[in-house]
């Protein structure tokens, strides 16, 4: 039986600026249909780590694979030709264009009719944008300007934009930040559904303990550059270093914990 | 080698006037973020009060106090029109702000002449320093020596002011994070109006200096405005050190580019800008520009095509404007037939820069190496009209296919200054290559077969390629590529991560308007039945982006309204009035501060309100009432 490549393999991923460490020799690998989760406190190198897997950033060493391809060092948008979706801390639309067009363009980018100055934009592909919307919950936002909505909405929007090529990875960086804790619970709940349907690897970063002990399937711990803890949330939360650095002592995360966050 | 040295010295000198205006502008740009235009402006009107000054002041006293009393005089000039009309436009889109400052820049033009006839006034020369040094043979005038110790304690001056006093850590604080400063508590308002009234208090010095040198005139505001840009571009938006360091660099270049290369002497300034541009792009002493907190634009109404009774609406337009011949004489054709390609032309600048995000600042090169090519194939190679018309804006194509290439690895600021050096670039090609282009005397008898030849036909052939041209153009604002053209105006880190290759977007974007503006311009040689340099200057790229701007920038068809109401209005005014420039200034002016959407973004916005006032609201409105359910 021979063994396949997993979906994403990192390998002594590794960057300084100057004479800084931002992540040193970072190896992890993931599933599909797997949700992973990469934590660590500010400053723990999750966003330079990041935006190393999708061509964002160079790394110094190290290699990523994704199905045992080589993409290190790729441009985002080659990164993206290979099926790896991707949304922003600060979330990154199209700001004058309406949500349906918002979805369109990526649909146009999956269908390489970039260069095409003949056809009509507005009907390209309508039916798959809808859908695509539709699945994230803006289907009735479709006409809207993209520029007018809230965040929520935004994020969401976003989600619909990195599925629109059908990723096999979807990279999410701090998907619920700035959202109210009711969203980022749905927010997350709608991503994991996806993720398990279509058989999406998701890696994500958030600072919220909540959703990430909630929705991970794997946590990845990072503290000043370097992994210190990997495995399941409760092997996680159980992590006597994570709780020294990151998490901090005495702090149970609990369902009590939750209710009285929310409340 | 003693006349080296003399060279350099007067370069050095050169470089002290240049280096004030300059270092003004540089300020002005860090803190409030507004390129004034108008700059120029105030260094002439600091040149004419000077020189009234002096001639009614006497004795040393009189000069010099006549020098800073003038400068003194046009930073009040200065901060009135801080108050009155910058102070309502800082939120306005970065180009409108050009624009209202063009706008002041074309009524000062009329007003000295006004105030002081068009004639070159000579001042006096300044006590002291009305005689020459001996130079082993050489004469160097002493009050050039002035000027270069002149240069380096106005720059230490400004260091001092700069780093250690509260004003000058204010304005450096807001040089870096303006928003920041405010929520600091900061009273923004009179950083800003002062930091322009030092800004153009340092112009008028800069103007009022020259006088003893230069012979003052009324274009000499243009003259300094370029090389200026180019100065502040070279050492870096916002650095003092690198507007003074590029101020030498760019004088020496002057003084040596003459005795060196005398053929290519005004390319040469140009050159170097755009080679640190493109190897530096923030200059040489700039710093890489944060990305800037992105004020949204004025509307965020998404552009949508034409219903179908738009489009009757405006082929029943066309059939009107088809109509013309029967009842319009000759002069009126013509004048229809120079306005439907200034639509061609506005248009094409449209795509780059509403459509695409690119505001080119010459974009008049390509209209006028179309109208070259057709030229050239004429005359040369005696092809007939039609040939002539189809293969003349390839010469717009391939010019654009070359400096888009490098001015789409740029954006904003950066890229339209790329943009304007490569156009003056062009423009000294033609200029200076006498032998091909005729120089000033351009290229004569291009004159249009006979089925064009009549007024009537070349109306209509210039109506057919305005309105061709027009609605292929806003067809592929909704293409596909339209649609990735905007995406990465909106968001260049969306397009590149959902796999659009964003550079190789624009640079084709560039390629289409540059193309299409070479169309505009073929058929403006055939109409004029010459070329000249002009064809391609700079007042002829501000033209396009003023008629842009007016129309609406961020409206699809602004464009062709903002050319016909510009065009028609400049044509009249220069046939009515002699003070055509101020009539104009005032009218942008009041354009940009009363109708900042111009004209179409305003009866979009007017006709929206109507349809409002109607039920189903604001959506903005409706927005909170959903989320809180």
């Amino acid at each position: 039986m021979s063994v396949a490549p997993p979906l994403l393999a990192v390998e002594g991923l590794t960057k300084s600026y100057g004479g800084i460490h931002a992540v040193r020799g970072v190896s992890f690998s993931l599933r599909a249909g797997e949700i992973l989760a990469l934590i660590g406190p500010n400053g723990a190198g999750k966003s330079t780590c990041f935006d190393m897997l999708n061509g964002q950033n160079k790394p110094d060493t190290g290699h990523v694979r994704l199905l045992g391809e080589e993409i290190t060092g790729r441009k985002p948008r080659e990164v993206w030709r290979l099926g790896v979706g991707r949304t922003f801390q600060i979330t990154a639309t199209f700001a004058t264009m309406t949500v349906r067009e918002n979805v369109q363009v990526a649909l146009i980018s999956h269908g390489k009719q970039l260069f095409n100055p003949f056809g009509s934009a507005p009907k390209f592909d309508r039916g798959e944008a809808g859908r695509l919307l539709e699945l994230v919950g803006m289907g009735g936002y479709a006409d809207r300007p993209c520029g007018e909505l809230a965040y929520g909405d935004l994020k969401r929007l976003e989600l619909a934009v990195a599925l629109a090529n059908r990723p096999k990875l979807l990279l999410m960086d701090e998907p619920t930040a700035g959202m109210a804790p009711r969203e980022r619970v749905d927010l997350m709940r709608l991503t994991a559904q996806i993720a398990r349907e279509k058989s999406i690897g998701v890696l994500f970063t958030e600072h919220d303990m909540d959703v990430v002990f909630e929705h991970a399937d794997r946590i990845l711990v990072l503290n000043r550059g370097t992994l210190i803890a990997e495995g399941s949330p409760a092997e996680v939360r159980g992590n006597p270093q994570v709780q020294a650095v990151y998490l901090g002592e005495g702090l149970v995360y609990d369902a009590r914990h939750r209710e009285g966050a929310s409340a | 080698m003693a006349f080296y040295v003399v060279q350099f010295l007067t370069g050095l000198a050169s470089a002290a006037s240049l280096f004030l205006v300059a270092s003004g502008l540089s300020i002005i740009f860090g803190v409030t973020r507004i390129v004034n235009f108008a700059h120029g402006a105030f260094y002439m009107i600091g040149a004419y009060i000077a020189f009234t000054l002096t001639e009614r002041l006497s004795g040393a006293f009189g000069f010099w106090g006549s020098i800073v009393l003038a400068a003194l005089a046009v930073a009040l000039i200065g901060v009135l029109v801080e108050m009155v009309l910058l102070r309502r436009i800082y939120h306005a889109p970065e180009l409108f702000q050009l624009l209202a400052t063009f706008g002041l820049t074309l009524m000062v033009e009329d007003l000295v002449v006004l105030i002081w006839g068009p004639d070159d006034l000579v001042g006096r020369r300044a006590p002291g320093f009305k005689g020459a040094v001996d130079f082993f043979g050489q004469n160097i005038p002493s009050y050039d020596l002035f000027l270069i110790v002149l240069g380096p304690v106005v720059l230490g001056v400004l260091w001092l002011l700069f780093q250690r006093t509260r004003w000058g850590v204010l304005v450096r604080a807001a040089t870096q994070d303006r928003d920041m400063v405010a929520a600091l508590g900061v009273n923004q308002k009179w950083l800003f109006t002062s930091v322009f009234a030092v800004g153009v208090f340092l112009a008028a010095l800069g103007g009022a200096l020259q006088i003893p040198r230069d012979a003052v005139h009324h274009a000499m505001d243009l003259r300094i405005i370029v090389e200026v840009f180019v100065v502040v571009v070279i050492g870096g938006l916002g650095s003092i050190v690198g507007a003074f360091v590029a101020a030498v660099l760019v004088s020496e270049l002057n003084a040596f580019g003459i005795l060196i290369f005398p053929k290519i002497s005004i390319i040469l300034v140009f050159l170097v800008m755009a080679v640190v541009l493109i190897v530096r792009p923030w200059g040489l002493f700039g710093k890489p520009e944060a990305a800037a907190r992105k004020t949204p634009g004025l509307t965020v109404n998404p552009w949508r095509p034409l219903t179908s009774n738009e489009r009757l609406a405006s082929l029943a337009a066309l059939v009107v404007a088809a109509m013309l011949p029967l009842f319009a004489g000759n002069y009126a054709l013509t004048v229809g037939s120079e306005i439907a390609i200034f639509v061609i032309f506005a248009v094409s600048l449209h795509f780059l820069m509403s459509v695409g995000g690119l505001a080119s600042f010459g974009h008049a090169a390509y209209f006028g190496l179309g109208a070259y090519g057709v030229a050239f194939l004429a005359k040369m190679a005696g092809l007939p009209m039609i040939v002539c018309l189809l293969l003349g804006p390839l010469l717009g194509c391939m010019g654009a296919a070359v400096f888009g290439f490098f001015a789409v690895q740029l954006s904003g600021v950066y890229f339209a200054m790329l943009t304007l050096a490569f156009a003056q670039i062009v423009w000294s090609i033609a200029f200076q290559w006498v032998s091909v282009t005729g120089g000033d005397n351009g290229i004569l008898g291009v004159w249009p077969s006979s089925w064009a030849a009549s007024p009537s036909h070349f109306y209509w052939l210039a109506l057919g390629v305005a309105a061709l041209v027009t609605i292929a153009l806003r067809a592929m604002v909704f293409s596909p590529f339209g649609y990735a053209l905007r995406s990465t105006r909106d968001s260049l880190l969306r397009s590149e991560a959902i796999g659009i290759n964003a550079k190789r977007i624009q640079w084709t974007a560039f390629v289409i308007a540059g193309t299409t503006a070479g169309i505009g311009g073929a058929l403006f040689a055939y109409l004029k039945g010459s070329v000249f340099p002009d064809n391609l200057g700079i007042s002829l790229s501000v033209d396009a982006l003023v008629m842009v701007l007016l129309g609406g920038v961020e409206t699809v068809s602004g464009a062709v309204i903002g050319a016909i109401v510009y065009k028609a209005l400049n044509i009249w005014l220069v046939s009515q009035t002699d003070l055509s420039k101020l009539v104009l200034g005032g009218f942008i002016v009041l354009i940009v501060v009363v109708f900042p959407k111009g004209i179409v973004g305003m009866l979009e916005m007017l006709a929206q309100r109507r349809r409002k006032s109607s039920p189903p609201g604001s959506p903005l409105l409706a927005k909170p009432i959903e989320s809180a359910e």
